[in-house]
């Protein structure tokens, strides 16, 4: 006879997926609902740094792309959120814990938009290194995780498309545009690479996270797949690729490439990023202002149901 | 056999773990647990699936079909949220 445990380890290893009912070890349940949460956070929260430039998107055209992403951001947002609760957890007590710094969001929307160019450059960077990871985690062990990935993923490809098709323009555009794209690219490519998380050794939750097939791929071979397909990316766009040190190693197949700050890393995480108090507060007072909105839905329900139980009794 | 206070169930089935549950048809039952049951009789006999889900038919609210113009209008006219709407250079085209 298999103990749950035994069971739950024999799922993961034939590539089962794990689905809300089964048993599962809690250290398991406890990682998803971290790692998920986190992940949904960092969705609602990216749509702020963007949503700074809606109002002045240079045409009609690119105001509605932009309005768009961040509608399907908010979407996503909502599919990460959900697949969380399937864990047992609620989600406004999900909420909470973010609004009170106890869980976080990804350090990458605490950087600020500066200029028209960052709205080019999150989509290619922010949004690319975000589907290298997530086209990873489409084959994460717990089922409502992993269908949340295949429908996001299938989502995400247009904000990548639009973001390089923006820094095109601004970089085959006049000398101020393209110094603009470069100055862009310049402050978010490391924060982009950042967006992996430590390297292996120093990774917290790594080792279990890749035995429970929660990761499949490791945060250094995800950053290695990102650095590697941006550079012919980079070079089209005719800018200068921000790490000096990056050199084509043929022995391994990959780029080389210079070391992350990261003390700046840490600093972003530990709350002290330019934006991180910006970002939080706007959550809360967004979320405050809407409460008269689910005020009234309530009571609007309410007296439904009151006028169909009378109409019912005098039936 | 009083079958006029039977309720109507729709019956969804998991095929795989990892899938979706997938709408297979309705049947009647006293309740979710027979339904549950019945569901697996007539539904699984050939182990279709690893979970089903049984929903009270009127405990499902459906868009109209006859709405959807004006449901899915607000879509029509917004081909920039499809990938295929930019257009990428050759070189750069496998994002
Ligand atoms: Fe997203
Ligand atoms: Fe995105």
């Amino acid at each position: 006879m298999m103990t749950p445990e035994q069971n739950f380890m024999r799922k993961i290893e034939a590539e089962e997926k794990i689905e809300p009912k089964d048993w599962m070890p809690e250290a398991y349940r406890q990682n998803l609902i971290r790692q998920i949460s986190q992940h949904a956070h960092s969705e609602v929260i990216g749509m702020q740094p963007e949503g700074n430039w809606i109002t002045r998107a240079p045409s009609l055209r690119r105001k509605a792309v932009l309005l768009s992403k961040v509608q399907d951001e908010g979407g996503h947002g909502l599919y990460l959120y959900s697949a969380t609760e399937t864990l047992g957890v609620k989600r406004a007590d999900l909420i909470a814990a973010m609004q009170s710094g106890e869980a976080k969001y990804a350090s990458i929307f605490n950087y600020p938009t500066q200029t028209w160019a960052d709205i080019g450059a999150i989509g290619w960077l922010v949004d690319g290194a975000a589907i290298v990871n997530q086209i990873s985690l489409q084959r994460t062990s717990y089922g409502p995780y992993s269908r949340a990935m295949i429908r996001i993923c299938k989502e995400e490809s247009f904000h990548q498309r639009q973001g390089y098709e923006l820094m095109i323009a601004l970089a085959h555009g006049s000398p101020a545009q393209k110094a603009m794209a470069q100055d862009a690219l310049n402050r978010f490519y490391w924060p982009a690479l950042m967006m992996f998380g430590p390297h292996d050794a120093e990774s917290a939750h790594s080792a279990k996270s890749m035995t429970w097939k929660i990761k499949r791929e490791t945060n250094d071979d995800l950053r290695q797949k990102f650095i590697d397909q941006t550079v012919p990316q980079i070079e089209f766009l005719g800018l200068v690729h921000p790490d000096q040190d990056l050199k084509w190693n043929a022995e391994r197949g990959h780029y080389d490439s210079g070391e992350i700050d990261w003390k700046e890393f840490y600093n972003v995480i530990n709350g002290n990023g330019h934006c991180n108090r910006q970002r939080v507060e706007h959550h809360i007072r967004a979320h405050e202002e809407g409460a008269w909105v689910r005020d009234a839905m309530t009571a609007y329900n309410a007296k439904q149901r009151a006028k169909t139980t009378e109409q019912r009794q005098a039936a | 056999m009083a079958t006029d206070n039977l309720e109507l169930y729709e019956v969804f089935v998991r095929a795989r773990r990892g899938l979706d549950h997938k709408h297979v048809g309705s049947l009647h039952a006293q309740d979710a647990e027979q339904a549950l049951e019945y569901a697996r009789d007539v539904y699984t006999r050939r182990s279709e699936g690893v979970s089903i889900w049984v929903v009270r038919s009127r405990d499902i609210c459906a868009s109209q079909e006859d709405d959807s113009e004006s449901f899915y209008d607000p879509s029509d006219d917004k081909p920039y949220r499809h990938a295929t709407y930019y257009q990428l250079p050759e070189a750069v085209n496998n994002m």
